[in-house]
C-alpha cells in the first residue's frame, strides 16, 4: 500500500486561542487581527496601585465615564496589526518620498514669491506642532485606554502623527534650502502670532483631559477634522502658485485621514450605540469640542484666507460626520 | 577588566559582507559563532564603516540599514552618515 | 537653488527638536503631572543626546522589511508543517513558557513606553520611548502570530492571557511588570529600559533564540531575532536615559542607584524561568545558563559598570549573590516544577543520563554534589511507581513570588527564609535582595496578589487543586503532568510513525 504525503495526520487540535474561539466559535480560524488584538490586555488580579495615580489600577475602565459591556467590540475595520501597520505606512511613505523627490529636483517651492513663501512658513509649518499635540493625545489614549483593540490603533496613530510632523518640517526645510529658518519662524507663529492662539490654545487644554475616551473624541472628531481639515483641505486658494506642490507634498496626509476617519468612526458610532447613556455623553462631548474647535479655527481662518467660513465649513464637516455616527449636536 | 564594545548580528546573506566589514576594519576582533547568530567581540571599540559595506555589496549602503540584521550590542552608540560605532568611554 | 545635503545628525534634529514647546494656557505641571515625584532633577531636557536617529519615514520602512521577511517564514514554516521537524518534542515546552509567561510582558511594556513617550518631558526621550512602545507591540503581536501555529497543535498555550492574570508560578513575571508601570516614569525608564533591556535581555533573546535554531524552530528563532534588532536601540536609549539622569543633577545617584539595585534583582529572579527554560528545555544545547551569565552579565555587565563608574555609580548590589546562584537556579527551579507538574501548564520530565552529564560537565561545582542525586532519587521513585509530586501549597516570597525554594548563599542545602513587620503583619522573602526591596517600599509590595495567600482566601475557583486548575483553565491530562505521557507526546509519535512509514 502506498500512502502519500496527504495521509499524514497532521490535523490541527484546536483553530485558534481560547479566548478567541469563546468569542466566535471553536472551528473557525482566526485571523492575524484577531489574535494580535483581542483580550491581549491584562484583566485581573493586579498587584500594585500605580504610584502616580493610586486611584485606579494601570488598566482600568474608570478612566472614562463610557461603559461598555465589552471593550473588544470596538475593533478596527482597518484590522491593523504592527506587521501590516507599518507596510502599509512604508507604502504611503514611497510615495512621499517620491513626490519630495521631485519638488526638490524641479525646485518647486525655491522660486516662491516671498509673501506666498511667507503664508506658507506662517499658516502650513506650525502644523508640525498641531500634529505633535495630537502625537501627544494618541500617546495618552494608548496609554490610558482600555483594550488593545482601542489602544493598538492609538499608538499607531501617534506614529503617524509624529511622521506627519516631520513631513511637514521637510516642506520647510525645502522652502528654506535647508537651514531649519523656517522651522524657527513657524513655531514663533505658533507660540505668539494671534491667528494661531485660538488652536495652541484648544491643543493644550486637550494636554489636560484625563476622560481619555473624551480626548480621542476631541482629537479625532474635533481637532483632527476642523484644524488639519481647515489647512490641508480648504486652504487651497491660499497656497496660490504652490497649491499642486502643497497637495503633492502632504498626500500622505490626505491618505491617513481617509484611513484613520474609518477607525475612528468605528470607535465613536461603536461605543455611541452602545447605550443611551454613552450616546449622550459623546454628544455633549463632540458638541462642545467641534464648537470649540471651530472658535479656535476663525481667527486662522480669517487670517489665512480672508474670511472665516472656511473654518465654519470644516465644523460643519465635522459635525456632519458626528451625526452620522449617531451622535446628537443639538442637545 | 578589559571592556569589550560587541555587536551581535544575524547569521544572514545579507548580514554577511557586514561581518567580513568588521572582522577587515577592525584588528584583533574576536568571532564567537552560535547557531543563526555571531558575536564580534573588539577591545573598546568596534566600527562599521559605510564605505567598506558597500565595496562588498556593490551599492550604496545606510549605516542605519544594520538595524535589519542587529541582534544586540554592547557599548556606547555613535550613529553617523559614514559609520556605526560602538564604544566605551566616548 | 540647490538644497544641501544634511547630515543624519543635523536632520534628525530639525525632525524632532522642537517639535514640543513650554505650555502657557495651561501650566506645564499639569501637561505633565508625573514627572516630578520620584524626587529625580533635570535641569534641560535638551541636553538629552539622542541615543539613535530614527524619523518616522525610516522606521517605518526598515520595519516594513522586517515585518515582510519575518511573516513570509512564518507563513512558510505553517506551510510546510515546521512543527514537525524540530529537534525534540519536549522543546515546546520552553515556547509555552514564553507566550503564557514573556508575550504579555511585551504587552506591558507597549503600554508602558507609550505611558513614559507622552509624560516625560523632554521631546527626544519621548520620540524614542514611543518607537520602544510600538516595537514593544510588535513584539507581542509576532510572538504570539508565531506561537498561534504551534497552539494549533500542542496543549498548554490556547489560554495565554486567562493564564498569565491567575496561574501561580506566572504571577512570577507578571508582578515584576505591574511594578514597573506602577512606578513613576523615571523608575520605569531605569527598571525596563536600563535594567532590563541593557542588562538583562540579551539573556533571553540572544543564546536562548541560538537554542531555538539549534533545535529546528526557524519560526521562533526569527521572530527572536527579528525582536532583537529593535532591541539594539531599546539598549541605546536604556543606556542614555541613565547617563542623561546621571549628568543632569547628583541628587539624582542615589535614586537611580537604589532603581539600579532593585531592578537588577528583580530581573535576576524573573529570569531564573529563562535559566530552566535554557539548562532544561533546549534539548539541544547552545550554552549552559552559567555560560550565559558570564559573557551576558559579567563581561557585558562588568564593562557597562565600569562605563557608569564616573558617574558614581557602582554595580547593583547583590550581583556577587546573583552570578553564585547561577550555579543553582536553574536547577533549582526544575526540580520545583517537577514537583508541582500537577499545577504547571507545560510538561515536565526528568533530564536523560546523557542531559545529565552535559549539566555534570557545566556545572562541575554543583550539579553532581547537589542536583544529581536528587534526580536519581526521583528516577527510583518514578520506577518504583511512586512519582513524587508536592501536594503542598508553598510558601511565596513577597516581593518575586517565587515559592521560597532558593538556599542561602554559600549554603545550598538550607533553604534562604528572610522575614520583615510591617504593620503588625508578617511578611516573608526567599532572599536578602528580596526583602531590601520590600523593606524600601512596603506600602506598595504588602499589596502583592499572593497566589498561594488568594487560594486560600476563596478567590480562586475553590478549596481544591482541581478547583484551583478549573479556574486557571487549565485541563487536567492535556496541559499538565510529566511530557512522557502527554497528548504532545502521542501526537508528536504519531507523526513520527507516519513519517517513518513514508519513508519505508
Amino acid at each position: 500500500m502506498t500512502v502519500d504525503l496527504k495521509t499524514i495526520a497532521i490535523e490541527p487540535k484546536r483553530q485558534t486561542f481560547g479566548h478567541i474561539a469563546r468569542r466566535f466559535g471553536a472551528d473557525r480560524p482566526a485571523t492575524r487581527y484577531e489574535e494580535a488584538t483581542l483580550d491581549v490586555q491584562a484583566t485581573a488580579n493586579f498587584h500594585y496601585k500605580p504610584l502616580w495615580e493610586p486611584e485606579y489600577w494601570h488598566y482600568d475602565v474608570r478612566k472614562t465615564q463610557i461603559v461598555m459591556q465589552d471593550w473588544y467590540s470596538l475593533r478596527d475595520p482597518r484590522q491593523l496589526y504592527y506587521a501590516t501597520y507599518n507596510i502599509g505606512r512604508a507604502g504611503w511613505n514611497g510615495a512621499c518620498e517620491r513626490n519630495f523627490a521631485l519638488a526638490e529636483k524641479r525646485n518647486l517651492l525655491g522660486g516662491l514669491d516671498p509673501a506666498l513663501r511667507g503664508r506658507i512658513e506662517r499658516f502650513l509649518l506650525p502644523l508640525r506642532h498641531a500634529h505633535w499635540g495630537a502625537n501627544m493625545n494618541m500617546s495618552e489614549a494608548c496609554q490610558r485606554g482600555y483594550g488593545t483593540a482601542v489602544t493598538a490603533p492609538c499608538i499607531f496613530s501617534a506614529g503617524d502623527h509624529l511622521g506627519m510632523a516631520q513631513i511637514v518640517s521637510r516642506i520647510g526645510l525645502l522652502l528654506d534650502g535647508q537651514t531649519g529658518h523656517s522651522l524657527d519662524r513657524a513655531k514663533e507663529s505658533w507660540m505668539t502670532d494671534p491667528a494661531w492662539q485660538g488652536v495652541r490654545r484648544l491643543v493644550e487644554d486637550s494636554f489636560v483631559e484625563r476622560d481619555w475616551f473624551r480626548l480621542l473624541v476631541e482629537q479625532t472628531l474635533a481637532i483632527n477634522s476642523v484644524v488639519f481639515g481647515l489647512i490641508y483641505d480648504r486652504a487651497d486658494a491660499a497656497w496660490d502658485s504652490a497649491a499642486t506642490t502643497v497637495s503633492l507634498l502632504t498626500e500622505f496626509m490626505a491618505d491617513w485621514r481617509d484611513d484613520e476617519g474609518r477607525w475612528v468612526d468605528a470607535v465613536i458610532s461603536g461605543a455611541a450605540a452602545e447605550s443611551e447613556a454613552n450616546k449622550q455623553l459623546i454628544s455633549r462631548w463632540a458638541a462642545r469640542a467641534i464648537d470649540r474647535a471651530a472658535a479656535a479655527a476663525r481667527p486662522l481662518a480669517a487670517a489665512l484666507l480672508g474670511d472665516e467660513a472656511a473654518a465654519e465649513a470644516a465644523a460643519n464637516d465635522a459635525r456632519t460626520r458626528a451625526t452620522r455616527l449617531g451622535v446628537t449636536l443639538d442637545a | 577588566m578589559a571592556q569589550f564594545a560587541s555587536l551581535t548580528l544575524q547569521q544572514t546573506d545579507a548580514a554577511r559582507p557586514i561581518i567580513e566589514a568588521i572582522i577587515a576594519d577592525n584588528p584583533g576582533v574576536r568571532v564567537l559563532n552560535m547557531p543563526g547568530a555571531v558575536k564580534l567581540d573588539c577591545d573598546g571599540k568596534l566600527t562599521v564603516n559605510r564605505a567598506s559595506v558597500e565595496q562588498r555589496i556593490g551599492r550604496t549602503w545606510d549605516p542605519q540599514e544594520i538595524h535589519l540584521v542587529l541582534i544586540s550590542m554592547a557599548g556606547n552608540l555613535d550613529e553617523d552618515d559614514d559609520h556605526f560605532t560602538i564604544a566605551w568611554r566616548h | 537653488m540647490s538644497a544641501r545635503k544634511l547630515g543624519l545628525k543635523q536632520r534628525y534634529a530639525l525632525m524632532t527638536r522642537g517639535l514640543d514647546w513650554e505650555t502657557t494656557y495651561q501650566p506645564m505641571e499639569e501637561v505633565y503631572p508625573y514627572d516630578r515625584f520620584e524626587g529625580i532633577k533635570i535641569r534641560d531636557w535638551s541636553e538629552w543626546e539622542d541615543p539613535f536617529r530614527l524619523t518616522m519615514d525610516s522606521y517605518w520602512k526598515f520595519q516594513a522589511e522586517k515585518e515582510r521577511k519575518l511573516y513570509a517564514v512564518l507563513d512558510s514554516f505553517a506551510q510546510s508543517n515546521g512543527q514537525t521537524g524540530i529537534s525534540d518534542p519536549r522543546y515546546i515546552n520552553a515556547i509555552k513558557l514564553f507566550i503564557t509567561g514573556v508575550s504579555p510582558l511585551e504587552y506591558q511594556a507597549h503600554r508602558g513606553f507609550a505611558f513614559t513617550g507622552r509624560h516625560l518631558r523632554g521631546v527626544g526621550p519621548r520620540v524614542a520611548a514611543q518607537m520602544q512602545s510600538l516595537d514593544e507591540l510588535r513584539h507581542a503581536q509576532t510572538q504570539i502570530h508565531t506561537i498561534s501555529h504551534y497552539n494549533k497543535f500542542f496543549n498548554g498555550m490556547a489560554e495565554w492571557p486567562h493564564m498569565h492574570d491567575r496561574v501561580w508560578y506566572l504571577s512570577v513575571p507578571k508582578s515584576f511588570f505591574d511594578d514597573a508601570r506602577t512606578a513613576g516614569p523615571f523608575e520605569f525608564m531605569i527598571a525596563i529600559g536600563f535594567a532590563f533591556e541593557y542588562v538583562l535581555t540579551n539573556l533571553l533573546f540572544v543564546p536562548f533564540m541560538s537554542g531555538a535554531a539549534y533545535n529546528g524552530d526557524l519560526a521562533t528563532v526569527t521572530f527572536g531575532f527579528s525582536a532583537q534588532s529593535d532591541e539594539s536601540r531599546h539598549m541605546t536609549l536604556g543606556i542614555e536615559v541613565i547617563k542623561f539622569l546621571l549628568e543632569q543633577h547628583p541628587d539624582n545617584l542615589p535614586i537611580v542607584q537604589k532603581w539600579v539595585d532593585k531592578w537588577f534583582w528583580r530581573g535576576h529572579r524573573v529570569l531564573g524561568l529563562v535559566a530552566m527554560m535554557m539548562d532544561y528545555m533546549l534539548p539541544k544545547k547552545v550554552m549552559s545558563w552559567k555560560e550565559a551569565w558570564e559573557i551576558y552579565f559579567t563581561e557585558a555587565g562588568g564593562a557597562l559598570f565600569q562605563d557608569l563608574a564616573r558617574y558614581g555609580l557602582r554595580p547593583p548590589k547583590y550581583a556577587d549573590v546573583a552570578t553564585a546562584e547561577a550555579e543553582h537556579i536553574s536547577h533549582q527551579n526544575w526540580c520545583t516544577f517537577y514537583q508541582y507538574t500537577h499545577a504547571a501548564a507545560f510538561h515536565t520530565w526528568l533530564p536523560t543520563a546523557q542531559e545529565m552529564d552535559w549539566l555534570s560537565e557545566k556545572y562541575p561545582n554543583t550539579f553532581d554534589k547537589y542536583y544529581r542525586p536528587r534526580y536519581e532519587m526521583w528516577a527510583q521513585m518514578e520506577k518504583d511507581g511512586h512519582r513524587f509530586y508536592n501536594m503542598a501549597l508553598p510558601q511565596l516570597c513577597t516581593t518575586c513570588q517565587i515559592p521560597m525554594v532558593y538556599t542561602e548563599p554559600g549554603d545550598p542545602t538550607t533553604i534562604a527564609f528572610r522575614q520583615s513587620m510591617y504593620k503588625n503583619e508578617r511578611y516573608h522573602f526567599c532572599s536578602d535582595g528580596c526583602k531590601d526591596i520590600f523593606d524600601a517600599e512596603p506600602e506598595k509590595f504588602a499589596q502583592s496578589w499572593l497566589p498561594v495567600h488568594q487560594i486560600f482566601q476563596g478567590n480562586c475557583g475553590g478549596a481544591t487543586v482541581p478547583d484551583v486548575l478549573d479556574w486557571y483553565k487549565l485541563k487536567v491530562g492535556e496541559d499538565n503532568l510529566d511530557f512522557g505521557q502527554s497528548p504532545d507526546r502521542k501526537t508528536w509519535d504519531e507523526w513520527q510513525a507516519s513519517k517513518s512509514r513514508l519513508a519505508g
